[in-house]
């Protein structure tokens, strides 16, 4: 009680800086003691941001790595030399099949029975009557004479070749036999077994035989959907985005467009499928599979990427140019067409290439529209049925054969190259066409 | 010549013409995108309406069994097929939830880490990289999902005593999530970038750090901008048709367990009418109604999130 009375009045005596001094000793006491949590709280941020960076850099790598990794095979494939006897009367027939086959005995004299035959037959790949046809058309100097002949292995050798199939598996259980591997070892010790660039892979169109199947179809297939894509999409993008920038008044109807466009710029692909489907295929009778339905439902796609980057690219024009064409009594159409629009090209040009990217890519329009079916011939018309390069990898990533994996994968590594050297043109364009106004 | 007969001769006069023409060309462009909007509106709800004539609304929005194989058979009695959609709004719903909690964090804190505390230098070299990520056809996630992160989840999950369905939910919302994440970072970047810059320093003159800074200065000002960006990733996400074609299952399981395998809209779509159908069976006219429920969504979600856009810029521009 006395100590209290004491304390109290000891307070009262003490001058006023003293108790502000304990005041801020206070604060600062709690300033500090809270600076450790408050600095932890500032790493744990960093290190949240900088985890989440590099775990999608760590996906990224893995899908490329992966990817890559299983498909560069592909750009390789096993062939077998035979001696081919192109004898007359079997050419006339278009009889190719046989001459392998007797090819073959002639290698391997000591193979008897059918189903051995038939063993030894299905190494050669089912394609290879096809080549010799193909090899007679351009050298009709070989009938009645003999040639040595690389023709492609089929495609379970091939992956025993490329060590996707192991030896060292019970028999039963894997898709190639000791026979069929001791006539390999027979061929290989007399070097008539190469790894040989795949050059079907990119000159053929697709084939139930992975040996023989080859993007150039589908490739084909995206170049017409794009082209038919551009021819609608580019005019009418720029010539919405000059309107809207240049000569759109501002009411109700612009203000309509320009939402409209936003919407239609996230609209699910997959809609604009049902789109196509219903209004080209039903109402226009645009033949189904065919390039010209894709690239006109993708256009709808297209579209609002094209106008939004010309509308930037327009917008950044600055006035003065507008005024002094106008000074010296251009009209308005005569201002925007001779000198808007060129200091625009280059914006334009990258949003184009960017949509052409978007577009290359996309496969689930082209699947409404029927775009996704097997496909053999490369298509020649804007009509004929075709498929598309990112529809043909869904298609060869369906396929039960163990050879389509690797072709999956050596399709979306074309396809990715295609896409880097579009972004690659754009962000080259951009630099060199930039102009800081 | 004085200037008004400038302006009376026929040059002038053919000039004001081809302006005009030229003015009305450029209209009728940009009235076209009016024109697309409606003719999907159109196509899909005349096809939808004749879904709904066979199926009541009721039953397809509150259903609760999808099966629509069923009405192949035509000569079978009662081969109308179920079309409850339920199962199939709950399997996007779930898919979409998992893509959105992997792509949410993931991008908001990148675009934090890359606005406010990275380097220039570093910031102008990740950006373009992790765009990439934005980039890649969705086919490819959806392969790469179905070839090695389905097998590899599967694994991990028998390790740790799960059973996780190869075509699980929590696959393929893994992998869409991946896909969004870059395209939450660059909206979010953009708006944290459009926090003026008055508001930080005043923030970190009152002796706040740099983490206070951002938490509770930056976001809550950036906050209606990421609310935005979100929603038009919940909009992908829901319209996303590859991955999930790939590597999600086709029979509509209703349930809310992540390791299961479930369907979504844009699945379904696709099965229904790929391949050669009729165009006036309830089979092929559910994927109409289908496809009209998803854009019905997918334009509220972007009106939304354009409003909250436009309302922010009003107030920061």
């Amino acid at each position: 009680m006395l100590n209290l009375l004491e304390r109290f009045k000891k307070l009262q005596r003490a001058p006023k800086a003293y108790k502000k001094l304990m005041k801020r000793k206070r604060i600062t006491n709690k300033v500090t003691a809270s600076l450790k949590k408050r600095r932890a709280k500032e790493t744990r941020l960093k290190a949240y941001g900088i985890t989440a960076i590099s775990i999608s850099f760590l996906f990224l790598a893995t899908l490329l790595i992966n990817i890559v990794g299983n498909g560069y095979t592909a750009f390789f494939q096993t062939q077998i030399k035979l001696p081919i006897e192109f004898s007359e009367n079997l050419v006339e027939n278009d009889n190719y099949r046989k001459i392998i086959r007797n090819s073959l005995e002639e290698i391997f004299p000591d193979v008897e029975g059918r189903r051995d035959k038939k063993d030894l037959g299905n190494l050669i790949s089912n394609g290879s009557p096809y080549v010799l046809a193909d090899y007679i058309k351009e050298n009709p100097e070989y009938i009645g004479k003999k040639a040595e002949l690389w023709v492609p292995a089929s495609s379970v050798i091939d992956m025993f070749i490329k060590g996707n199939i192991s030896a060292d598996a019970d028999e039963s259980r894997r898709k190639i036999n000791d026979k069929q591997i001791s006539w390999l070892n027979k061929l290989e010790s007399s070097d008539r077994i190469k790894k040989a660039f795949n050059t079907y892979f990119f000159t053929s169109g697709d084939s139930r035989d992975p040996e023989m199947a080859g993007i150039l179809g589908s490739f084909v297939g995206s170049l017409l959907v794009i082209i038919s894509c551009m021819i609608v999409a580019l005019p009418l993008g720029v010539m919405t985005a000059i309107y809207l920038e240049e000569f759109a008044p501002k009411n109700r109807l612009t203000e309509f467009i320009e939402v409209n466009i936003k919407n239609l710029a996230a609209v699910p692909s997959i809609v604009f499928g049902l789109l196509g489907l219903s209004v080209y295929l039903q109402l226009f009778g645009v033949p189904r599979s065919a390039p010209l339905a894709g690239g006109l439902t993708l256009a709808l796609m297209a579209l609002p990427v094209i106008v939004i980057a010309t509308r930037t690219s327009i917008d950044a024009i600055p006035q003065s140019i507008r005024d002094g064409a106008m000074a010296v009594g251009a009209s308005k159409l005569q201002t925007t067409v001779h000198h808007v629009l060129p200091l625009a090209m280059p914006g334009i040009m990258t949003g184009t290439i960017l949509s052409v990217a978007r577009v290359l890519g996309e496969t689930a329009p082209l699947l409404m529209i029927g775009m996704v079916a097997f496909i053999v011939d490369i298509p020649q018309g804007f009509l004929d049925a075709s498929t598309a390069l990112p529809v043909q990898i869904y298609l060869w990533s369906d396929s039960p054969e163990m050879g389509f994996a690797e072709k999956t994968s050596a399709a979306i590594i074309v396809l990715l190259l295609f896409l880097i050297t579009a972004n690659a043109l754009a962000v080259y364009l951009r630099k060199k066409f930039e102009i800081r106004w | 010549m004085t200037t008004e007969t400038i302006f009376k001769s026929k040059e002038s006069y053919a000039r004001k013409r081809i302006e005009r023409w030229a003015t009305g060309m450029l209209l009728t462009s940009a009235c076209i995108s009016i024109a697309i909007t409606a003719l999907i509106i159109l196509s899909v709800l005349f096809e939808s309406i004749q879904f709904f004539e066979k199926v009541p609304l009721f039953d397809f929005l509150f259903g609760l069994e999808w099966s629509p194989q069923t009405a192949l058979r035509a000569d079978q009695a009662g081969s109308s097929g179920s079309f409850g959609a339920v199962p199939v709004f709950m399997g996007t719903m779930l898919i979409t939830i998992v893509a959105m909690s992997i792509a949410t964090p993931f991008g908001i804190y990148s675009a934090i880490y890359l606005s406010e505390y990275a380097s220039r230098k570093f910031r102008s070299r990740v950006k373009p990289i992790l765009e990439i990520l934005a980039g890649i056809p969705t086919v490819v996630y959806g392969y790469f999902a179905v070839t090695t992160i389905a097998p590899a989840m599967r694994g991990f999950g028998s390790a740790i005593g799960l059973d996780i369905s190869s075509e699980s939910a929590l696959t393929t919302g893994l992998v869409m999530g991946i896909m969004i994440i870059p395209f939450i970072l660059s909206l979010s970047d953009d708006v944290i970038n459009s926090v003026p810059n008055s508001l930080r320093d005043a923030s970190l003159a009152l002796g706040s750090t740099k983490a206070e800074t951002v938490t509770k200065v930056v976001l809550p000002t950036a906050f209606p901008g990421i609310v935005s960006a979100v929603l038009l990733g919940v909009s992908r996400a829901v319209g996303e048709t590859m991955i999930v074609v790939m590597a999600a299952g086709l029979a509509a399981n209703l349930t809310i367990n992540p390791l299961e395998s479930v369907t979504t809209v844009t699945v379904q779509i696709v099965t229904l009418l790929v391949g050669d159908q009729e165009f006036d069976s309830p089979k092929t006219l559910a994927a109409f109604a289908l496809g009209l429920s998803l854009f019905v969504v997918t334009l509220i979600l972007n009106i939304i999130a354009l409003k909250i856009v436009k309302k922010y810029k009003e107030q920061y521009a």
